[in-house]
């Protein structure tokens, strides 16, 4: 079992000596950003022309749904939401920080990344995770 | 390159069979497509067999052994919520092609309730509800929303396709229900995902759907021309790049894709179309779709539904069948059985909700992943 928590997703890297951050990746030929590994842009078809980027911690909310019903065992009301990053990267998580309310949640609205426990979710060899999440920007 | 005829088509009351199996379920379908146009599984030159749940259980062949194994080629199709859609056009092709001259499709499933989607799979820790939700609900949900980001679409008219739905499937005796639902009813039903309340989304169903499709010169020597239903087009897309689809599946760019290629294969457009059957998976998604297919300009979806333009009686009436919303929606028959409904409509036969005067329609469904599939059928 691992004394440091595992990351939740392949691309949120964990290093020892400094803040966790998401990795994309980046093709050189037509600028497209991908969360995770690949060796050819789906965008373009360009091979091996990608790079290792680390993703802004900062965006806005693109679009949301609140979700009152999901499977056994998972914590409901949420936000799902989907959020550009400030370099135009997509990704989805989960909003936290607001209530679950669509008059209280509007688009665009600034979100930074934070970084925490996966919700106390462990797998069966009981190591711990850690998680991205986004939360509204203060002020 | 001859045209391809519906000389055959019906379909199954949807519902609830768990005492029966899939092939058992596909081949009553099977049996009323033949019985429609007066054939025996003897005159079938191929079959197409659509099934999700049993993707890898040789389906097709099973249906054969249930109403005759007579040692046709079977080709089995899946390809999700487009599985019907799919094993149609592997017929219509076949005969486009000049391969066959009479040939058989079949689209059946056996659903589970409860909800589908999810992102619980791969190595690790479950990833719904902590990395935003993979449920259908949630994820129509999004799509919806990113609608209402850019025209200001609303819960409401969101749920007045619910409304609308529902109320066309009192006139449809195959529809799973047959119930009218007030628009305060589907708003103040149980919330799913918002905006989706359960009321806005499809039901999980069994059905069958069956056509045989012949082509031009068969049909004639058949004497089977005075029912037939002619495919003006055919299409399938699959999703383009779109910059957000890794994270959002795009429904709306492979839509317009093959709705584009279909109007012009069909050597028409939009405004030629008298009835519509599209992929109401929920509520949201065919707010999408009215733009996606044509029926109005970007942004003019909500106003579509707010003035009835969509309803039975309106200027371009959508799932008159009550759709997957109320009709329900058993994935890998979806796909034949709007082609049953549109034709229907179009030999004149479709009773109560009967769209006066049909000549043309079109069928749409998409399966996330993605896959669309795109039909213009026109009375011969």
């Amino acid at each position: 079992m691992s004394t440091q928590p595992l990351p939740a997703v392949p691309f949120l890297k964990i290093p020892e000596d400094a803040d966790p951050y998401l990795e994309g990746h980046r093709c050189d030929s037509c600028g497209a950003t991908y969360l995770g590994e690949r060796d050819v842009c789906s965008k373009c078809g360009a091979r091996d022309q990608m790079s290792k980027v680390k993703l802004p911690n900062s965006g806005k909310l693109y679009s949301f749904s609140i979700v009152y019903r999901s499977f056994p065992g998972i914590e409901v009301p949420y936000v799902s939401a989907i959020v550009d990053l400030d370099d135009g990267t997509a990704i989805k998580g989960n909003l936290i920080g607001v209530e679950p309310d669509p008059a209280k949640i509007e688009f665009d609205m600034p979100v930074e990344v934070v970084f925490d426990d996966a919700l106390g979710r462990k797998d069966r060899e009981g190591n711990a995770y850690m998680a991205y999440f986004f939360q509204p920007k203060a002020g | 390159m001859t045209d391809a005829y519906i000389v055959g088509v019906d379909m199954i009351k949807f519902g609830r069979f768990p005492d029966r199996t899939v092939p058992q379920i596909g081949a009553q379908a099977a049996l009323m497509a033949l019985d429609d146009c007066g054939l025996t599984i003897h005159d079938m030159q191929a079959l197409y067999s659509g099934n999700l749940g049993q993707a890898s259980g040789m389906v097709g062949q099973r249906i054969l052994q249930e109403i005759g194994q007579t040692g046709i080629p079977v080709v089995n199709v899946a390809n999700a919520c487009a599985t019907g859609a799919t094993a149609f056009r592997e017929a219509w092709a076949s005969v486009k092609a000049g391969l066959y001259d009479c040939v058989l499709a079949v689209g059946v499933e056996q659903m589970g309730k409860g909800l589908l989607g999810g992102s619980g799979g791969g190595t690790g820790i479950p990833k719904e509800g902590l990395l935003g939700s993979g449920t259908m609900p949630a994820v129509f949900a999004e799509a919806g929303m990113e609608h209402a980001r850019k025209y200001g679409t609303t819960f409401e008219q969101f749920a007045k396709v619910s409304v609308k739905n529902h109320h066309h499937s009192t006139l449809n005796p195959k529809a799973m229900y047959q119930i009218e639902t007030p628009l305060e009813e589907v708003m103040n039903a149980e919330m799913i995902s918002y905006p989706n309340t359960k009321l806005m989304c499809s039901v999980n169903v069994d059905g069958s759907a069956a056509a045989v499709i012949c082509s031009e010169a068969k049909a004639k020597e058949l004497g089977l021309m005075k029912r037939a239903v002619k495919v003006r087009a055919s299409v399938m897309a699959s999703d383009p790049w779109q910059e957000r689809d890794l994270v959002m599946p795009d429904v709306n760019s492979c839509t317009r894709r093959a709705a584009k290629e279909a109007y012009e294969m069909a050597g028409l457009g939009a405004q030629d179309i008298n009835l519509i059957e599209l992929h109401d998976c929920f509520a949201t998604a065919e707010i999408l779709h009215y733009e996606n297919l044509g029926l109005c300009a970007d942004g003019e979806a909500g106003r579509l539904i707010d003035e009835g333009e969509v309803a039975l009686g309106g200027r371009i009436p959508v799932n008159v069948s009550g759709g997957l919303l109320s009709k329900g929606h058993p994935l890998g028959a979806t796909g034949i059985a709007n082609i049953y409904e549109v034709s229907t409509h179009l030999r004149g036969e479709a009773g109560q909700r009967q769209v006066e005067g049909a000549r043309i329609g079109l069928t749409h469904v998409i399966g996330l992943g993605s896959a669309c599939g795109i039909h213009i059928l026109e009375k011969a």
